[in-house]
């Protein structure tokens, strides 16, 4: 995409960048910057990444042995509710919408900010007054339903901390519905001159239909949670059989929501790998149109196909049959996205710098990930693995070898346009390559553990399985060393890495042709938009 | 299983037969999806590195719509194979034979609590007989459950408040995991035991030697008359009350004028909740009797009407 005036670039090193534009406490905590806010937010859940992450480990050390003698099984059982509501809904759905979403929207419309700058704000200390309450219920009380609260389970046999997290997750929406909104808005008002729709980068079409999902799906969860609230504190009979309520409808309200959650969490992670492909293969991006489109079309389609959580749980069988057809069909977009990708790398100039490292990682972890759920959306298959470990092998390869592995490649590839500072590259490197190798050894033995039978959530296992569960978290202790080496080496990088220079990649994008990092108000002028995205040259045959 | 590393479960049972023809399948076509997309992916990385100046990079593709119609259609041709092949095997996992024998099953925290028509009662233990095939008559106590045997690939939640069927047949002699898949509580990972699977005459063996009083339809009798149930329902009663004779299977017309199948369920409900479920031409004067029964006990009730004859309802979904 390139500019024909962006006015007059901030020269490195001379202040102005919104990052020195005021230095005390109170300039970050009450900013209206959308940058600033996208820092707020990449700290917060960084914090929630690793007490997250933290809860995994521990759930991997104690399935080391068959009887899992490191915890009891209550104790186990809140491990995993914790590991699962806070990864859920502290980690993956805000992680690149209100990081990469809030930093780059604006400049990626080569706008000023969002186009409700105060709601921003506001979307922030809700998301992080949530999590505080979250937390609090979760490490305070005993919550052990797991992060699904299946009914009756929640209503009539859980602590009352319970109520403290739903409500937490309950505030958590607002801040979903709110930041969803903000970018829609801004997608539709505040595009430059002569930005298009069809001008747009990937990543703006993937954030608005993740926004869409979020304000259409949220609500229903809050609702579910509230019904949830009312009948633990005062029998209200809505889920529970014994007060005349119905616990499948549960399972449907539930999953209405959690379903399109799943691609709030995975379409912002397409979105920043169709950006990075283009720039390391130094070419436009193959079926851009088609690309765009199958966003939305995820997004729409997303909406019913939330039955296939319910093969086994006593819905219809014609309900199954339409539900399952259904996934099929929400996989076909899916599916036209990875060929994309890959004839974008076609007659490419590919370079494997970190982000490309993790974005080629991603593309083959979210095929074995999206492969194993065409299985799943197979009937009879899913009636012998559902609420197996096949199951959680693979929506982790979908959320934490596909989502994860998107955000750390736009951690890598936007580094230096919000720090102003090169990573080092070797260690970036070794860092990525660690991940898919500690990610795949973690969760690979998980498909084979869960196609011999041995269900979820389980304290303790038949010995019969402990081979693959070794294997299992020997990788998970790779894969947290992984995790753990972008912190050092970023934190080095913010205190003694090199300047980067405004376009240290040769990328396309509108948010590189301003300063890295960029000044308060983005860029000096107003630019004005004349070419398609990802333009890049095509070298002569 | 024994001994050296597991890479395959057992299969003990007809369904579980045409799960691994219906899994090979599935692993052939992902696997030849998934190599592909590995292989373009290396390939395209190897030779077009930056660096190789022998890889020609001159005219990109750009019309690209019949490329986008080619994939697209293969992948959903190929989707649609994969959704009708699991669709069959899933619609006969749900039609149980005619000559299906009936055990009863209730999951309640953290145990499986199971019931054989002939009175024999069982605790996270199920005994069947090879090649009979055994339907599940199953309900939950309290929260949901899920009953599993993976060496059947068949599973089930049994949900509180309602009934729900599976059935299989055994094709293999031995020991099988049963599981509870669905997280259910503190001791969720507890509540588990083994399917034995024995031939006949260790069957009629285990039968003999664990034989009660009487049949799980007795019991159930005996509480019939204990609640009263005869002093309106029986021939002879002077209040109006349907007669369960021939009851069980049979469609039945509501007063709201909808038509039920009386099934386990129907039944079922029709104790614990009679004024939903009165029959026309009959006044809503049934006393409900939620509360006063656990599930074990509805569950001998039910075995008992349905001991009053039936029309066979065999082969139709219950749901």
């Amino acid at each position: 995409m390139t500019v024909t005036t962006i006015g007059e670039l901030p020269r490195q090193g001379e202040g102005d960048s919104y990052l020195t534009d005021g230095t005390t406490l109170g300039s970050w905590l009450l900013t209206h910057d959308h940058k600033r806010i996208a820092i707020l937010y990449c700290l917060s859940i960084t914090v929630f990444f690793f007490i997250g992450g933290a809860g995994a480990a521990l759930i991997r050390l104690n399935l080391m042995t068959p009887q899992g003698t490191l915890f009891d099984a209550e104790t186990y059982n809140r491990l995993f509710t914790l590991h699962g509501v806070v990864m859920v809904w502290l980690f993956l759905v805000p992680s690149i919408p209100t990081t990469f979403g809030n930093f780059l929207i604006p400049l990626m419309l080569g706008a000023k900010d969002l186009a409700f700058p105060r709601l921003n704000l506001l979307s922030w200390y809700l998301f992080a007054t949530s999590g505080l309450i979250v937390l609090g219920g979760l490490i305070g009380g005993s919550v052990d339903t797991g992060w699904t609260f299946y009914e009756p389970l929640s209503s009539g046999y859980a602590s009352g901390a319970l109520v403290v997290v739903l409500f937490g997750i309950f505030v958590n929406g607002f801040s979903s519905i709110l930041t969803g909104l903000n970018f829609v808005v801004s997608i539709h008002r505040l595009r430059a001159p002569g930005l298009t729709w069809y001008r747009l980068p990937i990543f703006c079409w993937s954030t608005y239909a993740t926004s869409v999902i979020l304000m259409l799906a949220t609500p229903v969860l809050a609702v579910t949670l509230l019904l949830v609230i009312a009948e633990h504190l005062w029998g209200v009979g809505v889920f529970d059989p014994t007060h005349g309520g119905d616990p499948v409808l549960f399972q449907h309200m539930f999953w209405f929501y959690s379903h399109p959650a799943v691609y709030i969490m995975i379409l912002p992670g397409m979105g920043v790998i169709s950006e990075i492909i283009p720039a390391f293969a130094r070419k436009t991006i193959f079926g851009y149109h088609f690309i765009a489109w199958s966003s939305i079309a995820i997004a729409v389609v997303g909406f019913f196909v939330w039955g296939h959580h319910m093969f086994v749980a006593g819905e219809s069988i014609y309900s199954a049959l339409v539900f399952s057809f259904l996934s099929f069909i929400v996989a076909v977009p899916s599916a036209i996205k990875v060929f994309n990708w890959l004839a974008t790398l076609h007659k490419g100039s590919i370079s494997f710098e970190a982000p490309m490292l993790y974005a080629l990682g991603f593309i083959l972890l979210f095929t074995i990930g999206g492969l194993t759920g065409l299985l799943l959306a197979t009937l009879a298959f899913d009636v012998d693995v559902h609420d197996t470990y096949f199951v959680i092998a693979h929506f982790h390869y979908i959320m934490v070898g596909g989502m994860v592995s998107a955000y750390f490649a736009a951690l890598h590839f936007w580094w230096p346009k919000v720090t102003g500072r090169l990573y080092p590259e070797s260690w970036a490197r070794f860092a990525a390559i660690l991940i898919f190798f500690g990610f795949n050894l973690t969760f690979f033995p998980q498909f084979i553990l869960g196609y011999l039978g041995m269900p979820r959530r389980y304290h303790a296992y038949p010995p019969e399985f402990q081979v693959w569960n070794v294997l299992s978290s020997a990788g998970a202790s790779i894969l947290a060393a992984a995790y753990l080496l972008p912190l050092f080496y970023l934190t080095w990088s913010l205190l003694r890495g090199e300047r980067a220079p405004g376009n240290p990649w040769g990328a396309t994008g509108l948010e590189w042709q301003t300063a890295s990092p960029p000044p308060t108000d983005n860029f000096a002028r107003t630019p004005v938009i004349t070419r398609p995205p990802y333009d890049y040259p095509e070298p002569a045959a | 299983m024994s001994g050296g590393v597991p890479f395959l479960p057992e299969s003990a049972s007809t369904i579980a037969g045409e799960f691994n023809i219906l899994f090979a399948g599935l692993l052939a076509i992902t696997g030849a999806v998934l190599g592909l997309v590995f292989l373009l992916l290396f390939r395209f990385c190897a030779h077009y590195r930056r660096g190789n100046d022998a890889a020609d990079r001159g005219h990109w593709g750009r019309k690209s719509w019949r490329w986008e119609v080619g994939w697209t259609t293969a992948s959903f041709v190929v989707f649609l194979g994969l959704y009708a092949w699991g669709a069959d095997l899933y619609l006969r996992e749900h039609r149980w034979p005619s000559n299906a024998t009936d055990i009863y099953v209730v999951g309640k925290q953290w145990m499986w609590k199971v019931e054989h028509p002939d009175g024999q009662r069982e605790i996270n233990a199920l005994h069947v007989a090879l090649n009979r095939p055994v339907r599940l008559v199953m309900t939950s106590q309290d929260v949901i459950h899920s009953f599993f045997v993976p060496a059947f690939r068949l599973k089930q939640d049994v949900v509180p408040g309602r009934y729900v069927s599976l059935w299989f047949d055994p094709t293999r002699i031995g020991d099988y995991h049963l599981y509870c898949a669905q997280f259910c509580g503190t001791d969720h990972a507890a509540m588990g035991g083994m399917v034995s699977v024995l031939s006949d005459a260790d069957y009629q063996k285990w039968l003999a030697a664990n034989a009660t009083g009487g049949t799980l339809a007795a019991q159930g009798g005996v509480l019939y008359r204990k609640l009263g149930c005869a002093g309106c329902h029986e021939t002879g009663a002077t209040v109006h009350a349907p007669k369960l004779a021939g009851l069980y299977g049979s469609a039945v017309t509501l007063r709201n004028g909808s038509t039920a199948l009386a099934d386990e369920g129907f039944i079922r409900s029709a104790i614990l909740q009679p004024a939903q479920n009165v029959p026309t031409g009959y006044a809503p004067i049934m006393p409900s009797f939620v509360g006063q029964l656990n599930e074990e006990q509805v569950m001998s009730l039910v075995a008992y009407i349905k001991s009053l004859g039936a029309k066979p309802a065999a082969g139709s979904p219950s749901r």
